[in-house]
């Protein structure tokens, strides 16, 4: 292990390199870009062997990522935003068709109006299309994760498909230090991968075939399983990761949550910075604290409830990346919510929206949200809607 | 089949794969259709364009050179009667 200071994007396409992906297909976007560009040059230079394909959008992007996984290939994709969101259609069916493609996904905001910055509008959208779903909080999680990725969705119990998520530009264009692997060191970690029923001349198989009323709901239990099973194995292989390499991923992580009395729960790489102000503000005597949730899906429900429900929270202030028009507006608060429904010590769950379309999120911006949380606390009650920080108004 | 003794979600490959090659035969689709082709032979020119037409390859040459629609796994589309040169397909209804 060497520790290099690296523009994060160029360490996800090396983590896909170092997997040793054969089939790399993927249209460039911003803040993506690089990624993919990386890719070509090591697939151009010989220094991987894989067929990278030039495509003409992401949706075909995403189809042959799919039909090169079926045929038995490791492959892997990346994009942001509009790019998933042309994506959608094949992203449901990837994941419906058990086919383990690795996406690394540059988050970015959704147009109209256009914003190439960050905030987690177009995973959001992607929520239900039956993915595990991966946040990385800085460059070296954005690394290993991806990495990791390809070693959880191949597992034969899981075969599913797995987006890592990182904030587009704040991480993707930063240059961080990261402890890079050389292949060596890693050889024994990534098995083969190995479809059971790949697409073979010699054992021929169909793939994705017409699923009339009487199979469609079975095959969509059997994939629902499937997922919910799947967090056994990403637990394993980020233990044993973890005892190989050193570096531990949890699925819900904490930073001073088991004496907090306010924790902030995010996602990505806000959780670094709200740590930042945890720091400074416990110097003041604030007992805050904060809590990511790394794992998207599948949902860490019993995880959460151990962390947020331990008798010294109070409240739990959600902040959300994105807004689900006319619902919630906070996606992640009203999973949180609902996830805390039965538990008899749950803390008030309070929503906060804020950096979107790659607003940054100010020192005193996150202290709002903890004093609205402090507020909510002294008032008993929770806000009926989601505040958005910062707005002008 | 009845509902009941389709397989239970348990005994689905992963993703629906089917792997037995050509299993579709089992799965006879011709009680899909309300009309059906009869070719009538005497008009009959023996050019097989109902044959290479059918989106269902329904039609099996006989011994004679005649192209015969299967029944059992026609869907009744009517294409082979459109395309038929000699027009010496008719589409009658099922229970006729
Ligand atoms: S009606 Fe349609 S399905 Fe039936 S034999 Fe003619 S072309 Fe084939
Ligand atoms: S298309 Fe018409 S004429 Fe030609 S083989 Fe079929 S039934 Fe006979």
């Amino acid at each position: 292990m060497k520790r290099v200071g690296i523009e994060v994007s160029i360490a996800i396409a090396e983590a896909a390199a170092l997997a040793e992906v054969e089939v790399v297909s993927a249209y460039p976007i911003t803040p993506q870009t690089h990624i993919v560009e990386h890719l070509a040059e090591l697939v151009a230079n010989g220094e991987l062997n894989a067929e990278f394909i030039t495509v003409e959008s992401e949706h075909t992007a995403m189809s042959a990522a799919l039909g090169a996984s079926l045929a038995g290939a490791r492959a892997f994709t990346s994009t942001s935003s509009q790019g998933l969101a042309l994506m959608n259609e094949i992203v449901y069916i990837t994941s419906s068709m058990r086919a383990p493609v690795v996406m690394a996904l540059a988050n970015r905001s959704l147009s109209a109006p256009i914003s190439i910055w960050n905030d987690h509008s177009d995973v959001m959208n992607e929520r239900d299309t039956g993915w595990i779903s991966i946040f990385a909080n800085n460059g070296q999680e954005a690394y290993d994760l991806t990495f990791m990725a390809f070693k959880i969705g191949e597992h034969p119990n899981v075969l599913l498909p797995v987006m890592i998520n990182f904030d587009g530009f704040i991480l993707t264009h930063v240059i961080e230090p990261v402890w890079m692997f050389d292949k060596e060191e890693v050889k024994d970690f990534l098995p083969p991968y190995e479809h059971p029923y790949k697409l073979d001349v010699d054992r021929p198989t169909s793939h994705g075939p017409v699923g009339l009323p009487d199979i469609y709901t079975e095959a969509k239990k059997q994939q629902e399983e499937a997922i919910r099973n799947s967090r056994k194995i990403i637990d394993a292989v980020w233990d044993e990761f973890a005892e190989r390499f050193g570096r531990r991923y949890r699925a819900v992580e904490e930073y001073y949550a088991d004496d907090a009395e306010i924790v902030l729960l995010t996602q990505g790489s806000v959780t670094e910075a709200a740590q930042v102000v945890v720091d400074e503000m416990r110097k003041r005597g604030k007992k805050w604290g904060v809590v990511e949730l790394r794992l998207w899906r599948p949902f860490p429900f019993e995880d959460l409830k151990k962390v947020l429900c331990n008798n010294n929270i109070k409240c739990v202030v959600v902040l959300d990346r994105a807004i689900s028009f006319g619902g919630q507006l906070g996606i992640v608060m009203s999973e949180v919510r609902s996830a805390l429904y039965h538990e008899k010590n749950k803390p008030m769950v309070v929503g906060v929206t804020a950096g979107l379309g790659g607003r940054d999120i100010r020192f005193d911006e996150y202290v709002k949200m903890y004093e609205i949380g402090e507020k909510c606390l002294k008032e008993e009650k929770e806000p009926d809607k989601v505040i958005i920080v910062g707005l002008r108004e | 089949m009845r509902l009941k003794e389709r397989p239970k979600w348990q005994e689905l490959l992963p993703g629906c794969v089917i792997d037995e090659p050509g299993n579709s035969v089992n799965y006879k689709t011709g009680d899909w259709k309300t009309l059906k082709p009869v070719v009538d032979k005497q008009k009959c020119i023996r050019c097989g364009t109902c044959w290479i037409f059918c989106p269902e390859y329904a039609y099996e040459e006989d011994e004679y050179g005649y192209f015969n629609p299967n029944y059992d796994y026609c869907k009744g589309c009517g294409i082979c009667a459109v395309e038929c040169p000699a027009r010496c397909i008719r589409m009658e209804r099922e229970e006729e």
